[in-house]
């Protein structure tokens, strides 16, 4: 076999070795010869060549964050209600008013959080499927790096859901002034979980399989 | 099922996020092994050992429970003072019929991180007892599934943020939770740079 592993230098992957490597707790083992399911000998976790339908999963979540992405952005996160009447905050609003009330380092970082992360993501997850899907060969360095992006900011676009839960757990002076949690941040908080379980999805190993076509 | 050896540990790595094999070399402390191909982290030495994981996870949870259940921040407008814990926040989020922020707030501030540091907590002791915990695969899956979700850091922020944002409106008084809060953000920070999977070659060290 030429493709086994030790040769110096020019080692393949650990499928074209005949091998599987556990997602688990890393172990590697020895593919058997029928294509029957197995389990890690070491945790006992399923083995797998590549994560089962990794591209139509990854779209579909992607997919399902588009549509809720619309009333995420549309639909007040946050209602203020006071004296001088309801005042409802999007997200998009919530940003301007940290900018124009004197804290423009904090517009910036919950603009960077609740808009540009979550776009950036769904743009980048998307290009990626598509990318694979067609078994593009180029700029693979780029798209491998691209996902480690995606999934290190992921979890920051959660910011404003929390800057809400805490407005409105503090506001609640009858007279003066009421927060509440308006249904934007149940749509935005879903858009976060959907873009995560996307990236979860997504084998980044497919970036780097020669020429083949999968799902 | 058919069956399939092991072929060793120690002898060879493939590559998480493209499945190139490498052969894995004795690295030092603090040095990082990167992929060839596509540079992703392959391995690296584990940051801490058993005892002080254990130690470290430990102050995690004291603090956890600090920051759970003292105010994070009070509000003092004309004479009257407000405050709020996270169990709290997360109640009146409840009360609000916004069950889904509620539970996604609860779910990624306190149950995640709590599930994660207790599951940690119960491994390593019996790790340090030279045994392997009952359970030891599915609660290291446990850890490993629940670890992307737990979202401490970005809560801190968030407090940071809501701090400014209320700031116009009355007079803020940082609770004790806020501080529990700092510090935890440093604490978790230090136990997620352990990799789970460390956690298997200690189980093997500790087998007979």
């Amino acid at each position: 076999m030429n493709a086994a592993p030790g040769a110096a230098g020019a080692m393949g992957t650990s499928a074209a070795a005949g091998l599987l490597a556990c997602r688990a707790c890393g172990q590697l083992s020895r593919r058997p010869a029928a294509d029957a399911p197995c389990r890690c000998p070491r945790c006992g976790a399923r083995l797998r060549t590549r994560k089962p339908q990794s591209v139509a999963r990854t779209w579909a979540y992607l997919v399902a964050a588009a549509i809720l992405y619309v009333p995420a952005n549309i639909l007040p996160v946050m209602e203020t209600r006071s004296l001088f009447g309801t005042q409802k905050d999007t997200i998009l609003s919530g940003v301007a008013y940290l900018w124009t009330s004197g804290s423009p380092e904090l517009a910036v970082v919950v603009f960077v959080a609740s808009i540009v992360v979550p776009l950036l993501k769904m743009g980048a997850l998307g290009y990626l499927a598509w990318t694979v899907q067609r078994g593009a060969a180029r700029r693979r360095h780029e798209r491998s790096r691209l996902f480690r992006l995606v999934e290190a900011v992921g979890h920051w676009s959660m910011l404003d859901i929390f800057v809400v839960a805490l407005m409105a757990a503090l506001v609640r002076l009858r007279v003066l002034a009421e927060i509440e949690a308006g249904p934007g941040a149940a749509a935005f908080g879903a858009v976060v979980v959907l873009t995560m379980l996307a990236a979860m999805s997504f084998d980044a190993r497919l970036i780097w399989d020669h020429g083949r076509h999968h799902d | 099922m058919p069956a399939i050896g092991p072929i060793g540990t120690s002898a060879l790595v493939a590559c998480h996020e493209c499945d190139t094999l490498h052969r894995r070399v004795p690295l030092r402390r603090h040095a990082l092994a990167r992929c060839t191909r596509c540079g992703a982290l392959l391995y690296s030495p584990p940051p801490f050992s058993a005892q002080q994981l254990f130690a470290l996870v430990l102050g995690s949870l004291l603090v956890f429970m600090i920051a759970m259940a003292f105010p994070i921040v009070g509000l003092e407008v004309q004479g009257t003072r407000v405050s709020s814990t996270l169990p709290e926040a997360i109640w009146r989020l409840w009360d609000q019929e916004r069950p889904v922020v509620a539970v996604l707030v609860f779910a990624t501030t306190a149950l995640f991180p709590l599930l994660e540091l207790s599951a940690l907590l119960y491994l390593l002791w019996h790790l340090l007892h030279g045994r392997c915990a009952p359970g030891f695969a599915r609660v290291v899956g446990a850890v490993q599934a629940l670890r992307p979700w737990g979202m401490i850091e970005v809560f801190m922020l968030g407090v940071l943020v809501a701090v400014v944002k209320l700031s116009h409106m009355a007079h803020v008084i940082p609770g004790v939770a806020l501080w529990a809060f700092g510090a935890l953000t440093f604490l978790l920070a230090a136990v997620v740079s352990f990799d789970p999977r460390h956690l298997w070659e200690l189980a093997e060290d500790a087998r007979p």
